[in-house]
């Protein structure tokens, strides 16, 4: 039986990881050069407890499982997790009646471990925070990670185990003809048993090319500020949850920074590249987040950038499952938390469904790039002696090595951001204006690429245009 | 492995090399731990001249005073290619790493001279898309200068910094269109002399109190929107777009001091505080160059670097150095210090910068006048020789400039 998954992101990742347990031909279908370049990569990287979402809803159904999904998962795949835990801070009484709400969400959707703290309680696990707190809600197991390294594992252990990926291969339409589904791409049509669109911002489009009417959707745009600060704040920091969302937020990354944001500005549904930052959605940050953590330093800003999530008027996922094709649309926030609890949903439907045999040979467990700066000093040496590349230190800033570019090139990195988001290289706080060049040399050295077929990400997004002489 | 040295000096630049000198002249055993496959550090990609006329009383290039220096000293022990993973100061022993594995170094005294880094553009959170094009003034130096790349072929500055006019000239000299230089202030940031050689005599347009609100382009740059700022506020209605590929920021330098953060101690501007021997927080750890003060010219880096490099031997040797008696505050008019302890024993060079442009400024030590400058301006480093024979250097001191009108 032949799947074809659309989208290379959290969600269609792991479906597509999920489907090769079992015997089946897995070809996966991404637009741009590289995995978790769409909604993945631009989001706040938080695995959320799961009291957010009111109990009965599709969120609410998948938040709370993915949540736990994700510790075997990085055990599995080798990306890193951290269960830092969260706060939801209230400042008046009216506040603290949505904490109470939020716990008994909470509870009904089996989030465990919920605590509401005093003024004090809640000062001692996050001295940074205001004052003027007067109550907030503890959730220990809500966690941080880097989004698109969850994709980039999930592709990797996917391809390991048989997958097949089509990079820079954008899905025109998706025709369904008898009992089989034809993909349409540039060039040709590839024919498939079944399909899976998990193609994000585009998932709606996608599934009325193939006859199915889902909920309209339209980006909702998050803009960031990220600060060069690893000690600002230990716990992810919520304020209370507004009609629009969660509200910005203040929280440390994955990768030793702070994140502060995002902002949540609906936009029209044509507006699916407008991914801009602008000068009022960074006064609106500031604002918010100094009122959670009023001693936010902007002197470490080091970068701000925006993303696009795909929300609908439902304002919750709509999974729609068909004979010969899922679609699943609308994965809003918590996508993220929600994807390996609906990969492995969606995938047993259809293993139910076309009574696929277990894959014998599946290996669950892909191998990270190794990170000598976290390793103790004798793995370090036993590394170095074994490939002395491991020893060089290219990026300064967040001490990646060569081997590690090395490393991410061989999976696959084959752009500045490619190599960016699989080693930290080029993301600390000289934001590559020391390592860029011998990066671009290695690349240079290991793909026989010229410096000026090296791009930043897209295509025509060239780093260097000429040479001088 | 494991070694011991005199002393070690990490960062092989002008202040680096300096300080491996100055412990060389001292029969120190000296070491030095370098990132880069080389010595040099920066100089090596400027090739433009206006180098040694203090210390070597020649103009030379980067790479020339880089040479010069380089013979003056003979040989050192170095580790290249090496990173400085964590520093033991009450040990005297540093953990590094290179493709040979872990070393294991103790040393009698050390010398800080990790340099500075550039402020990226992106730390400005200036509005719009983030595509290809956007290089800070160094990196694109580096394309041009070591790579024989162009960044592209349309290109405004953003900061008026050294590099970034000396970038607007070296761009123009290969063909690029330079669409101008924007700077926030009302003033340059960088050298009087700079401003004439590398904008005036080949008419690069200079945009005072002008700066980019918005960048355009989804992939590769298309253009920016400019805007007169007036109080760090653009300006509404004096939007203007520019289209260009390419835009290069010289907006600042930072003190590299990421690896001993927390244990030695540090200014709000991010340098190291020393005392007139560079001397650190600790007795046997010196530190100097941009990672103390951004500086003006490299040939103060130098010798600040023997300075430190001197004083590291001695203290390797067991000879006491004079305890810290004094304690420098920028006072009213001055923004930075280069030192900020005295131990009021010997004469030295503090190399200050006013708050903002004055006609004359007069810089007074505990109100005492001590030099009159003309054209005083950030950009420009006012070099002050105090002397403890002369002025009280104990207890408070207060460095203040006032500006009089000519």
């Amino acid at each position: 039986m032949r799947i074809a998954i659309i989208g290379a992101g959290v969600v269609g990742s792991l479906i597509a990881r999920e489907l090769t347990k079992y015997e089946a031909e897995i070809e996966i279908f991404e637009k741009y050069p590289d995995v978790g370049w769409g909604v993945t990569k631009a989001n706040s990287g938080v695995i959320h407890a799961g009291y957010d979402d009111e109990p009965g809803t599709v969120r609410s159904k998948y938040c709370t499982h993915g949540n736990s999904l994700y510790t075997k998962l990085s055990y599995e795949l080798g990306f890193p997790i951290k269960r830092t835990g969260s706060l939801v801070a209230a400042f008046d009484d009216e506040e603290v009646k949505v904490l109470e709400k939020l716990l008994d969400y909470g509870k009904k959707n089996g989030v465990e471990g919920l605590k509401i703290l005093d003024k004090y309680e809640s000062l001692e696990k996050e001295p940074n925070l205001s004052k003027m707190v007067i109550a907030s809600l503890w959730a220990p197991s809500t966690g941080i990670i880097g989004p698109w390294e969850v994709a980039q594992a999930a592709i990797e252990n996917a391809i390991d185990n048989g997958a097949k990926i089509h990079l820079s291969t954008e899905v025109k339409g998706i025709k369904k003809t008898n009992k089989k589904v034809l993909i349409e791409v540039d060039d040709r049509d590839y024919e498939f048993d079944f399909v899976v669109n998990a193609s994000g911002l585009w998932a709606d489009v996608l599934a009325e090319s193939a006859g199915v009417k889902v909920t309209p959707l339209h980006p909702r745009k998050g803009e960031y500020i990220l600060l060069d600060q690893s000690d600002l704040v230990r716990t992810v920091v919520f304020p209370v949850p507004s009609k629009a969302g969660k509200g910005i937020l203040v929280l440390p990354t994955i990768h030793n920074t702070t994140l502060l944001g995002p902002t949540s500005e609906d936009l029209p549904p044509d507006w699916r590249d407008r991914n801009e930052t602008t000068a009022e959605g960074i006064r609106k940050i500031i604002e918010n987040t100094k009122k959670l953590v009023p001693s936010i330093n902007l002197s470490k800003s080091i970068r701000t950038f925006a993303g696009l999530r795909p929300e609908n008027d439902l304002k919750d996922f709509v999974v729609v499952k068909e004979e010969n094709m899922v679609n699943v649309v609308a994965t809003r926030s918590p996508g993220l938390t929600s994807a390996p609890a609906m990969a492995e949903d969606i995938a047993n439907w259809i293993v139910g469904l076309r009574s696929l045999k277990l894959n014998k040979n599946f290996n669950p467990y892909r191998k990270p790039i190794p990170r000598p700066y976290e390793m103790e000093d004798e793995e370090k040496e036993k590394l170095i002696r074994e490939n002395p590349a491991f020893g060089r230190v290219i990026c300064r800033c967040n001490k990646v090595t060569e081997g590690e570019v090395i490393e991410a090139i061989k999976r696959g990195a084959r752009t500045l951001d490619g190599v960016k988001l699989r080693t930290t290289a080029m993301f600390g706080r000289c934001q590559g204006s020391f390592c860029t060049v011998n990066i671009m040399k290695i690349i240079k050295r290991e793909t026989g690429m010229d410096f000026e077929d090296i791009e930043k990400n897209l295509p025509s997004s060239k780093v260097v245009d000429g040479v001088l002489r | 492995m494991k070694m011991r040295y005199d002393v070690v000096v990490l960062g092989g630049g002008a202040a680096g090399m300096g300080a491996v000198k100055g412990a060389k002249d001292l029969d120190a055993s000296v070491l030095l731990i370098e990132r880069e496959p080389f010595t040099g550090g920066v100089l090596n990609q400027c090739i433009h001249t206006g180098f040694g006329l203090q210390v070597f009383k020649m103009e030379l290039t980067g790479p020339e005073y880089h040479e010069f220096y380089r013979n003056k000293i003979g040989k050192f022990d170095a580790l290249y290619e090496t990173m400085v993973l964590n520093i033991d100061f009450d040990e005297n022993k540093i953990k590094a790493m290179n493709s040979e594995g872990i070393h294991e170094i103790e040393y009698g005294a050390l010398v800080l001279a990790t340099g500075a880094r550039e402020r990226p553009f992106e730390a400005l959170r200036v509005p719009g898309t983030r595509p290809a094009g956007i290089f800070t003034a160094g990196l694109a130096q580096k394309f041009v200068n070591l790579e024989n790349h162009l960044p592209g072929h349309r290109a405004v500055i953003i900061g008026s910094g050294d590099i970034g006019m000396i970038m607007a000239r070296r761009l123009f000299l290969e063909g690029v269109k330079i669409e101008g230089v924007y700077e926030i202030m009302p003033y340059p940031g960088g050298l009087t002399r700079n401003v004439a050689q590398c904008l005036e005599d080949f008419n690069i347009p200079l945009h005072l109190s002008t700066s980019v609100v918005k960048i355009h382009g989804k992939r590769r740059l298309e253009g920016v929107t400019v805007a007169k700022f007036e109080n760090n506020s653009p300006v509404e209605g004096s939007e203007r777009f520019i289209e260009c590929d390419t835009l290069v920021a010289s907006v600042g330098l930072i003190p590299e001091n990421d690896l001993v953060k927390g244990k030695i101690e540090i200014g709000p501007d991010e340098g190291i505080f020393v005392d007139d021997l560079m001397r650190t927080n600790y007795e046997n750890v010196f530190a100097c160059g941009n990672n103390v003060c951004i500086h003006d010219l490299v040939d103060f880096t130098t010798t600040e670097g023997e300075v430190a490099g001197r004083n590291a031997a001695m203290v390797a040797k067991r000879e006491s150095l004079p305890p810290r008696a004094g304690i420098i505050i920028a006072g009213s008019g001055i923004r930075i210090l280069s030192i900020h302890y005295t131990t009021a024993t010997e004469p030295f060079k503090l190399y200050v910068r006013v708050d903002k442009p004055m006609e004359i400024a007069t810089v007074n030590v505990n109100d005492k006048p001590v030099k009159a400058a003309v054209n005083a301006r950030p950009s420009e480093m006012i070099e002050l020789t105090l002397n403890p024979q002369k002025i009280d250097l104990k207890g408070k001191i207060i460095v203040s400039a006032k500006g009089v009108k000519k």
